[in-house]
């Protein structure tokens, strides 16, 4: 029920894509389109029929900042347990990794999301500190937890962040002209599809939201590029067996009580307001930030480079790809990831290595 | 990467998930409001939408007339 990977059907949207004849420049903010274009070939298909796709800041990994791998790392080093996804575990910052910690000694356990870090929680006696990256897809998995008071010994470090917002800066402020976006679609089985109406409406910017298969990426490209082609700017959806205009109100509500809205750094970007999640107040008991803020103050006293020579920040803003970076595919592969684009799988330069160019 | 798959038990907020042919998975469904035998979206151990399946087997068919009536430039 769920196999779109019909080649004649494939065929047919990229001949009607080619049919409107246009040189047009859309961007997507989701590491697995990324992966579902590179991977099925997508990426050059759509550039022969005159469809430039660039990926933006969709890579939650990617996204998160320097700051945030130290005040992880400065924990693991105090001897608390961290629960983390994999991925982010070779992200390398200015005093080390994960990786390296663990190395050390330091109790460092992968987890594949917040429920497995409370079962650890309720195993062992040691903190616990579960390290919550990642978009509205999995925000409301941490409120669900929290709504549920976790054991005394968990707490969360909070790096949520959201979407809608940040669009508006990308579109508005984005060094690249892009004239269409496609729309990431778990991000949106949250948010629903109306929440993207301010951007047609105030931006006049042309919206699709698609899912992870081929054709359904294909058909938001399709629905993008026949709005430029109308001069049209509405939100259209490809995705409808999982994204509802409300989107999931039960898991908006979750997020609501446990969170509110912060300004928080993005890489590769300055402080975008309102695009961060901290914890209410009500949840300060849990939350790593005010639990361990004497181990965490360090951390605050100075500012964090970006790893020397890595290009980041520039392949999250959309304005190279990943083969333009000196470094790729040289200093830089999945054993020796000089940045965090190329440790995520959901990183542009691990996505291109791994498909397509290692060099 | 969120994957679907179909609710064969419910206890309380748990769920046992069936992926695609075998794999079975528990997963946290208090986000979501499930009966056995639906199909869920199911990402970082949480069921993040039930999904609908009259609409994915529509999917195609919609989008097949899309592209042969609505698709430019005959729009
Ligand atoms: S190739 Fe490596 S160094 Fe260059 S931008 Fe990507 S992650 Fe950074």
């Amino acid at each position: 029920m769920f196999e779109l990977r019909d080649r004649a059907m494939a065929e047919k949207i990229i001949s009607k894509i080619r049919d409107m004849d246009q040189q047009i420049r859309i961007m997507h903010v989701c590491g697995t389109h990324q992966d579902t274009l590179v991977k099925h070939g997508l990426i050059d298909m759509l550039t022969q029929v005159g469809v430039e796709v660039r990926q933006g800041p969709g890579c939650p990994v990617c996204v998160t900042t320097p700051q945030e791998i130290e005040e992880t790392l400065a924990l693991a080093r105090a001897g608390k347990t961290i629960a983390i996804f994999g991925d982010m575990l070779k992200v390398p910052s200015e005093s080390g990794s994960l990786l390296k910690e663990k190395g050390k000694g330091a109790d460092v356990r992968i987890v594949y999301g917040i429920n497995e870090a409370i079962e650890l929680a309720e195993k062992i006696e040691n903190d616990v500190v579960f390290i919550a990256v990642g978009f509205e897809t999995t925000a409301p998995a941490t409120a669900s937890i929290l709504l549920g008071k976790p054991p005394k010994n968990f707490s969360v470090l909070c790096c949520h962040r959201t979407i809608p917002e940040a669009l508006r800066i990308l579109v508005t402020s984005g060094k690249v002209e892009i004239q269409g976006l496609l729309e990431p679609g778990h991000v949106s089985v949250i948010t629903g599809s109306k929440m993207y109406d301010f951007l047609s409406k105030d931006y006049k910017i042309p919206q699709a939201i698609a899912g992870f298969e081929p054709l359904d990426v294909l058909m938001g490209v399709y629905l993008l590029a026949r709005q430029i082609k109308n001069g049209e700017a509405k939100v259209e959806n490809a995705y409808t067996r999982a994204v509802s205009p409300e989107g999931n109100l039960k898991a908006q509500a979750a997020m609501a009580n446990v969170f509110e809205p912060c300004d928080v750094k993005w890489r590769g970007f300055p402080v975008l307001p309102g695009t961060g999640l901290k914890l209410r107040p009500e949840y300060a008991k849990w939350d790593a930030r005010k639990k361990y803020s004497d181990i965490l103050a360090p951390v605050y006293t100075r500012e964090y480079d970006e790893p020397p020579g890595c290009k980041c920040g520039d392949v999250l803003r959309g304005e190279i790809e990943p083969q333009d970076c000196p470094l790729f595919g040289k200093v830089c592969n999945p054993s020796n990831p000089v940045g965090p684009c190329m440790v995520s799988f959901e990183g542009g330069c691990a996505i291109e290595y791994k498909y397509r160019r290692k060099s | 990467m969120a994957i679907p798959g179909k609710v064969i038990e419910i206890t309380g907020d748990k769920a046992k998930i069936q992926y695609g042919e075998g794999v079975v998975n528990s997963a946290n469904i208090s986000l979501v409001e499930v009966r056995v035998g639906d199909y869920v979206l199911v990402h970082a151990g949480f069921a993040i939408q039930v999904l609908s399946e009259a609409e994915a087997m529509e999917t195609i068919a919609l989008w097949n007339e899309m592209l042969n009536t609505g698709g430019f430039p005959d729009a």
